[in-house]
């Protein structure tokens, strides 16, 4: 499987954030975009999450399956959780394992590996910054996608929690996945630094 | 099939859990039929003939009332994004939607009409007459409402924009709402047509409300 | 939340679990008296026996206007001295007023029927009545959409009040609206002076719901101060990590 983003252009409200980018990731590689605020890190990864269209180049997955886009066999964690504040733990990761599609494992393992199995019946609204981007992580271990696209994904998470990430994202490249993540600090894995904005 | 129907128990369960979303509709629609007769005067007779009509401003108003939150709250919590990535067309995903929401703030005002109609000294039969109409109106109602949400979120304003927007768009239901009540209870007309056309109206936006809406969307992604 | 907020509810619970078993005893025997004597009363001589269902009416509606009063004293508790239980007792007054106020309607327009010939009359005093239960739904709304009790009791006090200063000036409204409209009312009570045998039962009827209120405000308050102390363990619970023990 291999992501490739060719002469890819962005613009945004009138203003070009950035051009002619070029990067490739196959399975098993991350790719790590830095870059200053403002750079345009996080519209490159919803460019390639197909949140946003680029306004040029094309960004393309081969070796995927055939009939799902590109989108389809992503997994997106962005700066915003997704969670409803009203529904259980449980709830909001099994509505997310049901709705969203693909092969699924068990919601309960996957509450355990980020240490919020205790708190699976208690409403999302009583956990704190770095609980509610462990249940986001939770999603991401529920249901199989290739591809990750991590926004700041250690933000608000302490010191054994961002520990913990790192070592699900090692399995995930391991299994074959392809990680791309607009970060500040350092992942904590072997990636390819992809720089955006510093160019011009 | 299993991704809507996840979608819809989710959507009904926060609108029945949180500050009682759904109720507030229904609460919304008795105020506003309770204070019809101090506008226009406690004369039964006056109000048992204007009682369609006021049950269906009414009921249109507040079905406007609920749509505010149709997507902004899935907008501002990022799961707008989600369902946008995920293996469910929008388009479909909207549908479920809007359905979820008739379920949640629709229904419940169809089921409180014989109780305002009895404060509107409607006898049984025109009660159920405008009960019938709006079980059949209010999804259109919402359908249409929903593509006004939809550019509501897409432009960062709700409120008053989505209230400008549905209104005209929602003058045909309105029209064929009223006269399909009135034409049940004082006749001469016949009520099945304006009755079909009701019905028809609904089809009409379960097909282009979620189309139009899951364009907009996507349009207003950033 | 400190242990001095808590030791007021906790004294709270401990004497409403002594107190409560006589007072649901006190409540249906006065009751059951009250219910056998206004069976027992005789037929109004214009109204027939439909008069009886003043001896539920008349109770409810006077309790639709207490609890608002109660919920008003609670109000000035929250805003003013801060007492941890006013909020608690505001908020579970709400529905069992609603309730009453639902109730003094339903038998209103049962009264009505047969007098008017409808089930609705819009009557100033069934109005004004009609206006209390919006405001008591308006007020569970509230209650309801705010997540947070104490941010909510703030809210929902600042509103009582200004619903309690509000209620007479409707009321005077809605009888100049009504008199403007119609001349006076159909509905009497059976002329102004009560007759002995339809007085005693009726204070007893007032006596036994007010006592009802009484009960089920305590076993509200009961039900809402364990509700809140679950929320607690609940959010303690889920930032400790594992399960207290």
């Amino acid at each position: 499987m291999r992501l490739s983003g060719r002469e890819v252009g962005c613009v945004r409200g009138g203003r070009k954030v950035f051009s002619g980018l070029n990067f490739e990731a196959a399975s098993g590689e991350a790719l790590a975009v830095v870059g200053p605020n403002g750079s345009g890190k996080t519209s490159l990864l919803r460019l390639i999450a197909g949140l946003l269209v680029p306004a040029r180049g094309s960004i393309t997955l081969e070796g995927g399956e055939a009939e799902l886009t590109l989108a389809e066999q992503s997994h997106y964690l962005g700066h915003r959780d997704a969670l409803k504040p009203a529904l259980s733990v449980s709830e909001n990761l099994n509505f997310w394992r049901d709705f969203l599609g693909g092969e699924r494992s068990d919601p309960a393992e996957s509450l355990a590996t980020v240490e919020l199995d205790h708190a699976s019946h208690l409403p999302a609204a009583f956990l704190s910054a770095g609980q509610r981007r462990r249940l986001s992580i939770a999603r991401l271990l529920t249901l199989r996608r290739p591809l990750w696209l991590l926004d700041e994904p250690t933000n608000a998470l302490d010191t054994a929690g961002q520990r913990m990430f790192v070592g699900l994202m090692g399995d995930h490249l391991s299994r074959g996945g392809l990680i791309v993540a607009a970060t500040h600090m350092p992942l904590g894995i072997a990636a390819r630094t992809l720089r955006v904005g510093d160019a011009s | 099939m299993t991704a809507l129907l996840a979608l819809i128990r989710r959507d009904i369960r926060i609108a029945l859990r949180v500050g009682g979303g759904a109720l507030i509709g229904v609460l919304f629609f008795l105020t506003v039929v309770v204070l019809m007769p101090f506008a226009m005067g406690p004369d039964l007779a006056l109000l048992a003939r204007l009682g369609p009509a006021i049950l269906w401003l009414g009921a249109l108003l507040a079905s406007l009332l609920t749509l505010d939150r149709l997507f902004t709250a899935d907008h501002d919590d990022g799961a707008l994004d989600l369902i946008t990535m995920s293996r469910t067309p929008l388009e479909l995903s909207c549908a479920a939607k809007a359905l979820a929401h008739w379920l949640a703030a629709g229904l419940p005002l169809v089921i409180a009409t014989p109780i305002l109609g009895l404060l509107l000294n409607l006898d049984a039969g025109a009660t159920a007459a405008v009960a019938l109409t709006l079980l059949a109106g209010t999804p259109a109602l919402t359908f249409t409402g929903m593509i006004g949400a939809a550019l509501a979120v897409t432009l960062h304003r709700g409120g008053l924009l989505l209230a400008v927007l549905v209104l005209p768009l929602s003058i045909p239901v309105l029209i064929f709402g009223v006269a399909a009540s009135e034409a049940a209870i004082a006749g001469p007309s016949s009520f099945g047509a304006p009755f079909s056309i009701l019905c028809a109206l609904s089809l009409f936006g379960l097909v282009v409300g979620p189309l139009a809406a899951a364009a907009s969307l996507r349009q207003g992604l950033d | 939340m400190t242990l001095i907020d808590l030791a007021n509810p906790t004294r709270f619970l401990a004497l409403t679990a002594r107190a409560l078993p006589w007072l649901v005893a006190t409540t249906a025997i006065l009751l059951a008296i009250g219910l056998y004597q206004s069976a027992m009363a005789p037929d109004d001589y214009q109204q027939g026996a439909t008069v009886k269902i003043m001896f539920i009416h008349v109770p409810n509606a006077w309790l639709s206007m207490f609890v608002w009063a109660v919920m008003s004293l609670a109000a000035l508790g929250t805003l003013v001295w801060r007492h941890p239980l006013a909020d608690v007792a505001a908020k579970a007054a709400a529905p069992i007023g609603a309730a009453f106020t639902f109730l003094a309607l339903v038998t209103g327009s049962l009264w009505g029927r047969p007098m008017w010939g409808t089930y609705w009359e819009w009557d100033a005093r069934l109005t004004s009545v009609l206006i209390l239960f919006l405001m008591y739904l308006g007020l569970i709304a509230l209650w309801r959409a705010v997540e947070d009790p104490s941010r909510a009791a703030r809210a929902a006090a600042v509103l009582t009040l200004v619903g309690a200063l509000n209620l007479p000036i409707i009321k005077f409204s809605v009888d100049w609206w009504n008199t403007l409209h119609q001349p006076a009312s159909v509905m009497r009570m059976g002329g102004p002076t009560l007759d002995r045998a339809f007085l005693i039962p009726l204070l007893v009827m007032a006596l036994a719901f007010s006592l009802l209120f009484i009960t089920l405000h305590l076993a509200a308050m009961r039900n809402e101060i364990l509700r809140r102390r679950v929320r607690a363990m609940q959010m303690i619970q889920a930032q400790a990590g594992k399960p207290q023990a």
